[in-house]
């Protein structure tokens, strides 16, 4: 057990937990919009968690080879980071345009 | 030319990196479609005038992402909460807010508009010149907007402030 896989166990266990907030998420929230909330965003911050914990795993006989490897992971995880926003950002708009009717607190019966 | 020398050098290291050989044959392949594409589309990555320079920007950029990290796990940690709050239905209130930035350069817009959508409960819609268009999930988090974001943002990117 060395303090590298302890990091791992960590962070891949931080992205399983707001992977499965965001599944809850997607479930349980009302409408459309508020489902890409969850969707989108804890998504984001969770692939990006777990890959850094890839990465840090890969590193453990380090060689150049790991390096390499790890040095990719990173880059998927920076590119998860720009992209994931964009796209949610372009199907909010689409969705609006398309007149999809958000969810309201008022004028609607408590549950 | 600085900013096909720029592009030449960030798509050299992406080569490196993606290839991890470095014999002299896939090397030179590199250096061969590193110089087609900074000639042909060096405008796409480095767009436009700029007055402080890409080193300024980049150093701002960067002082900026930790900040940034810790306000997406703040936020992340928050939504969880309401996601998985038993009567969750009357902790999410979801609106729609709108407010003019003082943002100038698009660069800089389209930084906090995507820190923005990074962090959870809020999406932006779209942006008109200078106008954003928020969609929250709850009140607490569109009360912090534009606020210490955009302040942030313009920190890091703004040439005048």
């Amino acid at each position: 057990m060395t303090i590298l896989s302890i990091l791992t166990m960590i962070l891949v266990l931080a992205g399983l937990f707001f992977f499965l907030a965001g599944t809850v998420g997607i479930l349980r929230l009302p409408d459309f919009y508020s489902r890409l909330h969850a969707a989108g965003k804890c998504d984001s911050l969770a692939a990006v968690l777990m890959i850094a914990g890839l990465a840090i795993y890969n590193l453990d006989p380090f060689s150049f080879g790991s390096l390499l490897v790890s040095a990719k992971l990173m880059l998927i995880a920076g590119f998860v980071f720009v992209t994931s926003p964009t796209a949610t950002h372009a199907i909010t708009e689409a969705a609006l345009v398309l007149g999809v009717k958000p969810w309201q607190r008022k004028g609607r019966k408590r549950p | 030319m600085k900013a096909k020398i720029a592009t030449f050098a960030v798509m050299l290291a992406f080569w490196v990196v993606l290839s991890g050989m470095f014999d002299a044959f896939h090397l030179t392949l590199g250096v061969v479609c590193c110089l087609l594409l900074a000639h042909f589309s060096h405008d796409l990555l480095f767009y436009g005038e700029d007055k402080r320079g890409w080193g300024r920007n980049l150093v701002g950029f960067i002082a900026y992402l930790p900040w940034l990290f810790y306000q997406i796990i703040i936020a992340n940690l928050q939504v969880a909460y309401v996601v998985l709050h038993p009567r969750m239905l009357e902790l999410i209130d979801p609106h729609v807010i709108r407010f003019k930035t003082k943002l100038k350069r698009p660069i800089s817009k389209v930084t906090f508009a995507q820190s923005i959508t990074l962090t959870p409960g809020t999406i932006t819609v779209s942006i008109h010149d200078d106008e954003f268009s928020v969609y929250a999930l709850t009140r607490s988090a569109s009360d912090s907007l534009p606020g210490e974001m955009e302040a942030r943002v313009a920190r890091a990117l703004e040439p005048d402030l």
